[in-house]
């Protein structure tokens, strides 16, 4: 199987996600593409992992496992964001009753 | 046991000690106790000076060590005294004619307030400290220290009276021409490091070191010439001394006859071996000192300020000692700085006590006939003018006719009488100036007011003492120098400063030295008796033609701020209105403005939508990539 699929798979859904946050005005959207960029990097954690473990499972059994511990770990933190955003938009909205983030722009300020 | 010459120290200790006492304590000292402590301070350097000159006398002479004062690198200054046959004569002269002029500042300024007769009187024991050091230091770092302190005194000294804006432009005048011929003795200090690195005088007058700076001893001596022409008041630096009259008078007495004055002399009879190297700046000395001489001579003649003509004199007689020390008579030199430290003391501490009974007065005009009220005063002011125009026995005759004959022995080698003609000339208007000042003031007919001449008193005994005193070292302080043709061991000095002071003349002829004693004896009666015939009724007339421009100094100064000062304000008034402003101001405003426009240019990207901060976040991040994976090597 070669690596290559996976970067392509995960650099295209990496684009996507990027684009999506910055073309996009919702904030629920950008939410969900940033969550795609993660998976994005999730995806390519795992995959390298796996080609790392393939190579030097020989000489050492537990090769390639700290990449996928930091998918968990990625998971976890994607998780926890998640409730914090999504708090933070449902306040927004209660708010200005929009989800439109170039309503937001008093940070300047 | 440890060398005697080592306690040497409390000489210049003493003085600084009074100045600190009374300086500290000026508004707690009473004027009586200010008085003693500031004449006992110099009286106790006095009589340690007279112990260490005893000493001296003995052979007892060397370099004292105290402590490294600079190190840098290979050159090393020690703060060291040099006490020999030169500094110990110097020695007597400040500390002894400086204790007479302290006493009688005593009695002459006790119409100040305790707070300012404090503050001058620690002023004068600074400024005969700064003289002590100059004459002590054993390398030319401690002398030029001593240097610029008798400069500073000198001007705080000069605008004592600091209310008086013309006092203090007189001060700031006396500094500023000081600055210039420091600049030129610090620069010829630098030169003598680089060549000899070292600055000691026992290393720079060695054969070693003469050796080393024989090359450019002409460039050397010439600039420390022309820090002595600052110091000592020669042309074209010499229109301070004048001007230094807005001093209270027995602070121009200390100025001209003991310290300040003198120390161009002395650096010059120090470095005598230095100058003997370069013949070219010995004439230039020669030269500049007889020009001086003959100037400030001829000044005098129309002065009618009492102290102005007194001022010209000590410029003229200054003149003469130049003379001296460009044909190689250092030893005259000295001698003369000695004679006239007396005779010049005498007769500025006189004009005082005149300036005194007359309550301020200083015009001769306003004078006249005061021989009746002020008979200590007269009799010691006569004994100043016989002394200083070289009538036998008194002492200005033996050291102006030792400076008249070494001029003469370098004419004849020269076999044309320049020198000496010029300067038996300038005698003959010594004699003319000075008499006319002692007939116009104290013969003839008083003619100030009505009041001045009731208020007309002799002076306490604190200012007639001294005048007493200093008339008789002026009297009789020629002896120590009595030339070989009349006794056979006469002259105590020559063989006392041989071992400072290399002598190598071939004496001229008895019969020549006799001859040219009488001619000038002759004519300086004849001047005297001629003076006495034209002044013994004067009245005072507007002068006309020469007599004028004598008046007006040769309008040197107006020259000077002709071509120097004015030039020189309008150039800074130039730097001020355009150099300062346009383009000083405008680099630093225009640093502030362009910081000041970018951030505003800068505070536009600041707009408050995530979207573009995201948008500027992705694409550094991109550019920070391309540079790592393609730029980056």
């Amino acid at each position: 199987m070669q690596i290559d699929y996976y970067i392509y798979l995960s650099l295209a859904l990496f684009c996507i996600g990027i684009v999506g946050v910055l073309t996009r005005r919702n904030a629920i959207i950008i939410f969900m593409c940033i969550e795609l960029m993660l998976n994005a990097v999730n995806l390519l954690l795992v995959a390298f992992s796996k080609m790392h473990h393939l190579k030097n499972a020989a000489v050492n059994t537990s090769a390639g496992s700290d990449g996928q511990l930091f998918v968990f770990f990625i998971m976890v933190v994607a998780a926890a964001e998640v409730s914090v955003g999504l708090a933070i938009i449902v306040m927004m909205y209660r708010n200005i009753h929009s989800v439109d983030i170039n309503f937001l722009n008093r940070l300047k300020h | 046991m440890k060398n005697v010459l080592e306690f040497s120290y409390l000489i210049p200790l003493f003085p600084v000690i009074g100045f600190l006492i009374i300086g500290l304590g000026r508004k707690y000292l009473s004027r009586p106790l200010t008085g003693i402590i500031g004449s006992g301070v110099i009286l106790i350097s006095f009589l340690i000076s007279v112990w260490i000159f005893f000493q001296v006398k003995e052979g007892n002479s060397g370099v004292v060590n105290y402590f490294n004062f600079i190190s840098a690198g290979s050159l090393k200054i020690p703060f060291s005294f040099q006490i020999d046959a030169l500094s110990s004569l110097f020695l007597l002269i400040i500390t002894g004619v400086g204790f007479l002029i302290h006493v009688y500042s005593a009695s002459y300024m006790h119409h100040e307030s305790k707070e300012h007769f404090a503050r001058y009187f620690s002023y004068l024991n600074l400024f005969v400290f700064s003289m002590l050091l100059l004459v002590m230091g054993g390398n030319f770092v401690i002398l030029f220290i001593g240097w610029e302190g008798v400069g500073l005194c000198s001007y705080l000294l000069i605008g004592y009276w600091f209310k008086n804006t013309e006092y203090n432009y007189a001060a700031r005048k006396a500094f500023v021409m000081n600055r210039i011929g420091d600049l030129a003795f610090l620069i010829a200090i630098f030169m003598i490091i680089a060549k000899v690195g070292s600055v000691n005088f026992s290393d720079v007058f060695s054969a070693e070191g003469l050796q080393k700076l024989s090359p450019s001893a002409t460039i050397i001596t010439l600039l420390l010439f022309v820090g002595a022409t600052g110091k000592s008041a020669q042309i074209p630096l010499y229109t301070w001394l004048p001007d230094a009259m807005a001093g209270p008078t027995p602070v121009s007495a200390l100025i001209h006859a003991a310290t300040m004055v003198t120390a161009g002399i002395y650096m010059i009879a120090r470095s005598n071996l230095l100058y003997s190297l370069s013949e070219v700046t010995q004439n230039i000395v020669a030269y500049i000192g007889l020009a001086t001489a003959l100037l400030a001579a001829t000044i005098a003649l129309k002065q009618n300020d009492i102290k102005k003509v007194l001022a010209y004199s000590t410029v003229s007689q200054l003149g003469y000692m130049f003379l001296a020390l460009g044909v190689g008579a250092y030893t005259a030199a000295v001698f003369h700085v000695m004679t006239h430290a007396f005779f010049k003391a005498l007769l500025f501490l006189g004009s005082g006590s005149v300036i005194h009974a007359m309550g301020g007065e200083q015009d001769i005009r306003n004078m006249g006939g005061l021989s009746k009220k002020l008979k200590i005063t007269f009799f010691t002011f006569l004994i100043g003018c016989l002394a200083i125009t070289g009538i036998p026995p008194f002492s200005g005759f033996f050291s102006k006719d030792a400076i008249l004959l070494a001029a003469f022995e370098h004419d004849e080698r020269g076999k044309i009488l320049i020198l000496y003609s010029i300067s038996l000339f300038t005698a003959l208007l010594t004699t003319y100036y000075m008499f006319r000042l002692l007939f116009i003031t104290f013969t003839g007919k008083f003619r100030g007011t009505r009041e001045q001449e009731h208020h007309l008193h002799e002076s306490p005994a604190l200012m007639t003492v001294p005048l007493i005193i200093l008339a008789v070292l002026a009297a009789l302080g020629g002896f120590v120098g009595i030339p070989e043709v009349f006794v056979k061991g006469g002259d105590k000095l020559t063989p006392f400063l041989s071992s400072v002071i290399e002598t190598n003349h071939e004496p001229v002829s008895r019969s020549t030295e006799f001859f040219l004693m009488g001619l000038s004896g002759v004519l300086v009666v004849a001047t005297i008796i001629f003076t006495w015939f034209r002044f013994k009724n004067y009245q005072p007339k507007e002068q006309k033609g020469f007599g004028k421009v004598l008046e007006n100094k040769w309008y040197v100064d107006e020259l000077y701020d002709k071509i120097i000062v004015n030039p020189l304000n309008k150039l800074s008034g130039f730097l001020n209105n355009f150099f300062e402003r346009f383009i000083i101001d405008g680099i630093v405003n225009g640093v502030g403005r362009a910081v000041n426009y970018s951030s505003r240019q800068l505070r536009l990207l600041q707009s408050g939508q995530v979207g573009s901060y995201v948008l500027l976040m992705v694409l550094s991040i991109l550019l920070l990539l391309l540079y790592q994976f393609f730029i980056k090597k």
